[in-house]
């Protein structure tokens, strides 16, 4: 797949592919470089690099986005300290009660003690049921801590891609040509 | 002949070998790609070709923008352009779409950005660029069979008993992959000049299977580029559940842009 990197100083056939990605690398590791990454410098036609911004998030988030996989549970590696530098140690305290929580829900509603609150008592379920249901989960997005787990949700993965768009150029912008 | 824009995929350092990369390059359309000179900045280029104004005009750029199948044409155009560029030369690739109305603009940019360019370029002399990526598999299919209830088990305390057992199958994934990044960290780090993050793949355009944790890109001196590559490999193997890809080398793209000025942060990065 990688083909060794030739020397910058040699000779270079015309239309060697001295890099390893050629045609076929991934479609979302060019997108990320051109979209993302790159030297920004304000051409004549003026694109708000905001709408690239956003683009780039719709393409990774609405096509399949990240509350299903929340839905799914695999987010909680993101509050791990040791895969995520965002995650504070109050998050973890946060998502073990959320977790305690929703055991104490499913245990009530299967040994039909009665509920916490106002919540209707349910029929035994089939056992997937009761833990599966949304409430504890959103019970738990009341508290601070998963407020503040939000970054990599898309909404506020929007602003954080607003708020990084100027620093690629926030002085560049005003040295833009105007159109003739 | 229709009314052309300039389109600009990098600004490089003027060498012979980028010279003789050019004349048989085509970029976006598949229009000749030229390089354009300007007064005062002698040592370096910009490496250009004509568009369709009307397809990068203001309005229908950003029309374009959101069609998929039209951005990937451009996007694979505008990387192949900097990737036969950047065997010849130093590149700092521009970002997609730096548009201008003429290669007279195109010099005002560069003269405008000299001292950036060169500063940067020389930066990234004889350095590449590679991407690691770090996946986690859960093993989830695998559980439900292992998840025979015991006769004395009532469907509740089976039920919990087969969350917890998938809760630590998954826990124990997503430890590995702790590791794995650690280690990938450690290896990664010892040999390359600098380190980008990227935002985790997820979507449709996220082909590889399994969860994307962890995407970052790093700066690496030309002459580690191999023991890069192998010993980043080599720091995750025996990992079970996690995925370790690494794509590369590329343009450096991701160090293409100076470096922020450390502002005072309230946050750790």
């Amino acid at each position: 797949m990688t083909e060794p990197v030739p020397s910058r100083l040699g000779a270079i056939p015309s239309r060697a592919q001295p890099y390893g990605q050629g045609s076929s690398a991934n479609l979302a590791d060019i997108l990320e470089r051109v979209l993302d990454k790159g030297i920004v410098i304000a051409g004549d036609i003026q694109i708000n690099l905001l709408d690239i911004e956003l683009l780039t998030i719709k393409l990774r988030l609405v096509v399949a986005s990240v509350d299903k996989a929340k839905e799914m549970g695999i987010d909680w590696w993101e509050h791990d300290p040791s895969l995520s530098s965002r995650a504070g140690g109050s998050r973890s305290l946060a998502e073990e009660n959320r977790r305690l929580r929703a055991e104490i829900e499913a245990l009530r509603e299967t040994v039909a003690l009665p509920p916490a609150e106002e919540e209707p008592a349910e029929p035994v379920d089939p056992p997937a049921t009761p833990a599966r249901r949304p409430k504890p989960r959103t019970s738990a997005s009341g508290t601070s801590a998963s407020g503040t787990a939000t970054p990599r949700t898309s909404a506020s993965r929007t602003s954080t891609a607003r708020t990084s768009t100027p620093r690629t150029s926030p002085h560049r912008t005003s040295s833009r040509r105007e159109p003739r | 002949m229709p009314p052309t824009l300039s389109y600009a995929y990098a600004v490089a350092r003027d060498t012979p070998a980028l010279s003789r990369v050019v004349p048989d390059l085509r970029g976006v359309g598949g229009a000749p790609v030229r390089l354009v000179r300007a007064e005062g900045c002698e040592d370096m280029v910009a490496a250009v070709s004509p568009v369709p104004s009307a397809d990068f005009a203001e309005d229908a750029l950003r029309n374009h923008l959101e069609d998929l199948d039209w951005l990937e044409s451009v996007a694979r155009a505008h990387h192949a352009v900097v990737e036969a560029l950047a065997a010849g030369a130093t590149v700092l690739p521009l970002r997609l779409a730096t548009v201008y109305l003429d290669d007279e603009g195109v010099r005002a940019g560069l003269r405008t950005e000299r001292q950036t360019f060169s500063d940067r370029l020389s930066q990234l002399a004889s350095h590449v660029e590679w991407g690691v990526k770090i996946y986690v598999e859960p093993p989830e299919q695998q559980d439900a069979p292992a998840a025979e209830p015991g006769p004395d088990l009532s469907p509740g305390r089976a039920y919990l008993r087969r969350r917890g057992q998938q809760r630590h199958s998954r826990e124990d994934v997503y430890q590995a992959a702790g590791r794995a990044a650690e280690r990938v960290e450690a290896a990664a780090g010892a040999l390359a000049a600098g380190r980008a993050r990227h935002r985790v793949q997820r979507g449709q355009l996220a082909e590889a299977p399994g969860e994307n944790v962890a995407n970052d890109a790093y700066l690496v001196p030309l002459e580690h580029s191999d023991l890069f590559r192998a010993e980043v490999l080599r720091a995750a193997e025996g990992l079970t559940g996690v995925r370790v890809e690494v794509t590369g080398p590329w343009a450096p793209y991701s160090f293409a842009a100076p470096p922020e000025p450390a502002p005072p942060r309230e946050e750790g990065p």
